[in-house]
């Protein structure tokens, strides 16, 4: 193939298959703005006749979803911010802090990966049972506050600073904990930028386990509380598209924003691996 | 800057309760239709009770069953809330639900329930102990349009199986509709009413296996699938059905069984030109041996949580809706038939001329059968059906197969039950 | 030798809060599970705790003899070995595309692909499930269009799994997509320079360079891949309840209704164990093959 139809073709692939992925997304949008029954109008269109917020208004009056919004915002909130110190505090001590058995305990870590998280959920729930934390955010929150992948991460990133640095720390007569917070993390913020964010996302995208733990209307997160509205208004087709940009709308925006580094950070992570 | 977003998040987990000092919190919970509208008569008793605030949240049928059991076992229950009656023996059997048996005593609107249908009431008593108060009661009959029944020869509904299926045959071939009756393929109702009509237990006598290889659910079972492969009725489930009344209106089918909450359904959403052209009528039965076909025994009850630590606010709920003035209220916003048969002689139910066909049906009502495992079983019979009506497998094989599921599901019970009996 | 004795100690003070989180809301409850699986706990014990009894083995004989689990895992494996070929393949497909030297706004476009990665998956379900309706929903009416029949994709035993195959490729391919265009970035641009040289076409650039250096890319893409589409749950949940027909019933699904709608929790947690055995025979499978042809 010549070069000038080479490019053409690769554009136009390109072109075509961002159509193809864009489009349910686009769909979704602007069905969230259309009147009820629009969406089942022959002949189909993409743009609403009469823009309205109606779905909106209803989502958020009617059914409350706004609730739904904050148990998701703060559950995703709490979990990164205290599984980032959690997680960077461990893969620290896995990367630079030297102590017996220490490859050999990563490597145990590294083989739990392995197991699916499904296993654990019955039990999870008898225990958050008889720590009587079912039903409330902590129990949604607590199993989430460490994750080998994310110590992982932070290890693979932290093992490319130099033990140099933290030696002439010691010397100087700082604590572990002082190197820790004020020499290691700020070199450490590309990592812990981009952990951030796949924890955010992570969280407020998660459907199982709230499903499980969380049972009050009231305490719901958005994936749980638009798979209960689909339930009873599986033919309010604008609504449910509605429900769905609240959903999306956040953690979208937020990759949109920091996806340099959420990708640049999965990368890394994936190909040392 | 992160040990301030901690602290400030750590509060807002507190501060997610919001309480009002001084008056005592109800929790209630609603489920479906009724759990939208029992709102309306809340207020009502808050205005009765001023030191009772009442919180209702409403959940759709769909998941009620999994809500509650979680619930319970996750002890984060509402102190009382409707519930299905057919669920009771199995929260009774994992220990939820408060005994309400003096109190029903005690009350003077419930009266040990002498005003109730003896049928119904039997629904909630497990083990000679009362768990539910009976809220509205529910039964399958048969909505049909008259017109249709008329033009091919039947100007009443028919009495008997044969007659049915010669009516629904001769609709479809004279194209009166393009069906002759709507059995969504996910319900499991309309299995077992025929199944209760031809005299089928559904499990053997104590409840321990099932007995749907017997020649009475047999028959019924082979009529059922029959009807689906003479292209009677539609092969749908009833999330397929985009809407139940514009169809039945246009001529999609002529018959449909279920519960009186329709009653109040199709009145709204029937297009005015249906007036006088749809009726009720209680379901057909086997032969001409019994005046009618057998029903489900169904409806809700209210019950009370074990762990509830406001019960005596509860009853004082429950026995407010269980007046007959409040019954007949809420009968007139939902449909639902109350389960007080005082309640039944008021001008909305007594005058009205699709009730009798319930009246008439619940005469002939029997409890589905009371073990803890019966919704998953249930669960196995229109699963069952919907295999052998799309003949992915034999009608035979399926009921083979549905046996021996049940056991399976049962086998902890049969121990149980020993282990009972050997003490 | 005081220094590192306080390393070790620090080191200590560190992993405890991590470890302490892993061990106890996960590691323990993972033994616990089997523990579980190992009785037959269920709705009678949960009112009286006498009502449990030691089973062994029972609990897995039973799943291996029942009909339904079978099922459950036909379908999961149905929907890995398909979903994940044609997953891995759109993405390298699509990495290529992306990483072609003829290509225009490569960020644009890789931040589009990438897009449906980060959505909610119910929320998706929520879109797909409407787009897969029999008369209104856009497929069929692309369908129509064109003059093809109209499938009944959610109501179809057949069509089910299939749609929603379609929707795990569409909703996971840019993930893959952004490994493969770091693996494909790692390959050294003298050798494709070398084999133009030597008269080689793109295809047999493509084969005897490309797919080779992507080697241990491939491995880790499908092992991810894999063990993600083997516990299948959001998707048939929210669009089809494991119907119709229980053709989605995927094993966590089973595990789920079994868990959490019946509450036979030694059962479930038995289903569970197994399906986490075959999550590791998985991928030591792919460890195996891939092993292979290196060793050549």
């Amino acid at each position: 193939m010549n070069r000038r139809g080479n490019t053409l073709f690769v554009n136009a692939a390109l072109v075509i298959g961002a159509a193809v992925t864009l489009y349910p997304l686009l769909w979704m949008l602007s069905a969230s703005f259309m009147s009820n029954g629009e969406a089942t109008t022959f002949p189909p269109h993409l743009i609403p006749h009469a823009a309205t917020l109606d779905q909106y208004r209803q989502l958020f009056i009617r059914l409350n979803l706004g609730r739904a919004f904050l148990s998701s915002t703060i559950i995703a909130v709490v979990t990164t911010l205290v599984s980032l110190l959690f997680n960077s505090m461990a893969g620290y001590a896995f990367a630079r802090l030297r102590f017996g058995g220490r490859e050999r305990l990563f490597r145990l870590l590294l083989a739990a990966l392995v197991i699916p998280g499904q296993v654990a959920m019955l039990p999870l729930f008898l225990l958050m049972k008889n720590l009587h934390l079912v039903n409330t955010y902590w129990g949604a929150i607590l199993p989430a506050l460490a994750s080998v992948f994310g110590i992982f991460l932070i290890r693979q990133f932290m093992l490319s600073i130099p033990q140099d640095l933290l030696e002439a720390a010691r010397i100087d007569g700082a604590s572990e904990l002082k190197i820790y917070w004020s020499v290691v993390m700020p070199l450490a913020r590309p990592i812990l930028a981009t952990l951030a964010i796949y924890t955010f996302m992570t969280t407020w995208n998660d459907f199982m386990w709230p499903l499980i733990v969380l049972n009050d209307q009231r305490r719901y997160t958005l994936p749980v509380a638009l798979a209960s509205l689909v339930g009873e208004h599986a033919l309010d087709i604008e609504l449910m598209m509605a429900g769905s940009v609240v959903t999306v709308l956040p953690v979208l925006l937020l990759f949109l924003a920091l996806q340099r580094h959420y990708i640049a950070g999965l990368t890394a992570g994936g190909i040392k691996g | 800057m992160k040990l301030r977003w901690m602290i400030a998040g750590l509060l807002l987990l507190g501060c997610a309760e919001r309480r009002q000092p001084g008056v005592e919190q109800l929790e209630f919970w609603g489920l479906g239709r009724e759990g939208e509208v029992v709102a309306d008569l809340l207020p009502e008793f808050e205005r009765r009770n001023p030191g009772i605030h009442v919180t209702l949240q409403q959940i759709p049928w769909i998941a009620a069953h999994e809500k509650l059991l979680t619930a319970h076992v996750g002890e984060a229950t509402p102190d009382l809330a409707q519930m299905g009656n057919t669920w009771i023996p199995e929260f009774v059997a994992v220990g939820g639900l408060a005994d309400l048996g003096p109190f029903a005593k005690a009350s003077k609107t419930i009266d040990g329930g002498r005003g109730d249908f003896p049928g119904i009431w039997a629904t909630n008593v497990v083990d000679g102990v009362l768990y539910g108060i009976p809220w509205y009661v529910d039964t399958r009959v048969m909505f049909y349009r008259s017109d249709v029944l008329a033009a091919v020869g039947y100007p009443q509904f028919p009495r008997t199986w044969s007659a049915w299926m010669d009516a629904m045959t001769r609709i479809q071939r004279e194209r009166k509709c393009r069906y002759g009756i709507l059995m969504p393929t996910n319900e499991f109702e309309p299995i077992e009413v025929i199944a209760l009509s031809n005299g089928s237990t559904l499990l053997n006598a104590d409840g321990t296996r099932g007995a749907f290889q017997a020649p009475p659910f047999r028959e019924a079972f082979n009529f059922y699938v029959d009807v689906f492969h003479r292209g009677l009725a539609p092969v749908v489930s009833n999330t397929q059905v985009a809407n139940l009344y514009q169809q039945f209106s246009q001529g999609e089918f002529a018959m449909h069984i279920t519960g009186p909450w329709n009653v109040g359904e199709f009145k709204r959403r029937l297009p005015p030109e249906m007036n006088g052209k749809w009726a009720t009528a209680p379901l057909p039965a086997r032969d001409a041996s019994a005046p009618t076909g057998v029903s489900i025994a169904g409806g809700a009850s209210l019950v009370i949580f074990n762990a509830s630590r406001h019960k005596a606010a509860a009853r004082k709920l429950i026995e407010f809706l269980s007046e007959p003035a409040q019954q007949v209220r809420f009968f007139e916003l939902t449909g639902d038939l109350p389960a007080r048969r005082s309640a039944w002689t008021a001008p909305a139910l007594a005058n009205d001329p699709y009730f009798p066909a319930f009246r008439e049906q619940l005469e002939r009502v029997l409890p589905l059968p009371k073990v803890p495992e019966w919704e998953q079983i249930a669960n196995n019979i229109f699963e069952s059906g919907e295999a052998a009506i799309r003949r992915a497998t034999t009608n035979q094989a399926a009921l083979a197969a549905l046996d021996r599921a049940t056991d399976d599901i049962l086998t902890k019970r049969r121990w149980v039950l020993a282990q009972k009996a050997s003490r | 030798m005081k220094a590192l004795r306080a390393e070790s100690r620090a080191a200590g003070l560190f992993l405890a809060p991590a470890l302490v989180i892993l061990l106890v809301f996960f590691l323990l409850p993972v033994v616990a599970g089997f523990a579980l699986s190992l009785t037959d706990f269920d709705l009678y014990s949960l009112g009286d705790i006498h009502n449990v009894r030691f089973v062994a083995l029972h609990n897995y004989a039973a799943i291996l003899r029942s009909e339904i689990f079978w099922t459950a895992l036909g379908n999961t494996l149905y929907f890995s070995l398909v979903g994940g070929p044609l997953t891995v393949a759109v993405s390298l497909g699509a990495a290529l595309l992306v990483n072609a030297k003829a290509a225009c706004l490569k960020p644009l476009f890789r931040t589009i692909y990438f897009a449906p990665v980060v959505t909610t998956l119910v929320a998706v379900s929520v879109v797909f499930r409407f787009f897969y309706h029999p008369r209104f929903g856009a497929l069929n009416r692309a369908l129509g269009a064109i003059g093809l029949p109209q499938i009944d994709w959610l109501g179809d035993p057949r069509w089910a799994m299939p749609a929603i195959i379609l929707l795990a490729v569409w909703k996971n391919f840019g993930y893959n997509m952004i490994i493969f265009i770091a693996g494909l970035q790692a390959i050294p641009d003298e050798l494709y320079e070398a084999s133009r040289i030597d008269g080689a076409g793109a295809w047999r650039q493509f084969r005897h360079i490309t797919l080779p250096m992507l080697g241990p890319t491939f491995l880790f893409v499908g092992i991810v891949t894999a063990i993600g589409y083997l516990q299948l749950f959001a998707e048939p949940y929210v669009m089809t309840y494991g119907g119709p027909l229980n053709k989605t019933l995927s094993a966590v699904m089973l595990m789920y209704k079994e868990g959490f709608r019946w509450w036979r929790m030694g059962y479930a947690a038995a289903v569970a164990f197994l399906l986490c055995l075959v999550i590791l025979l998985a991928t030591a499978v792919q460890l195996r093959f891939q092993d292979k042809p290196e060793r050549s």
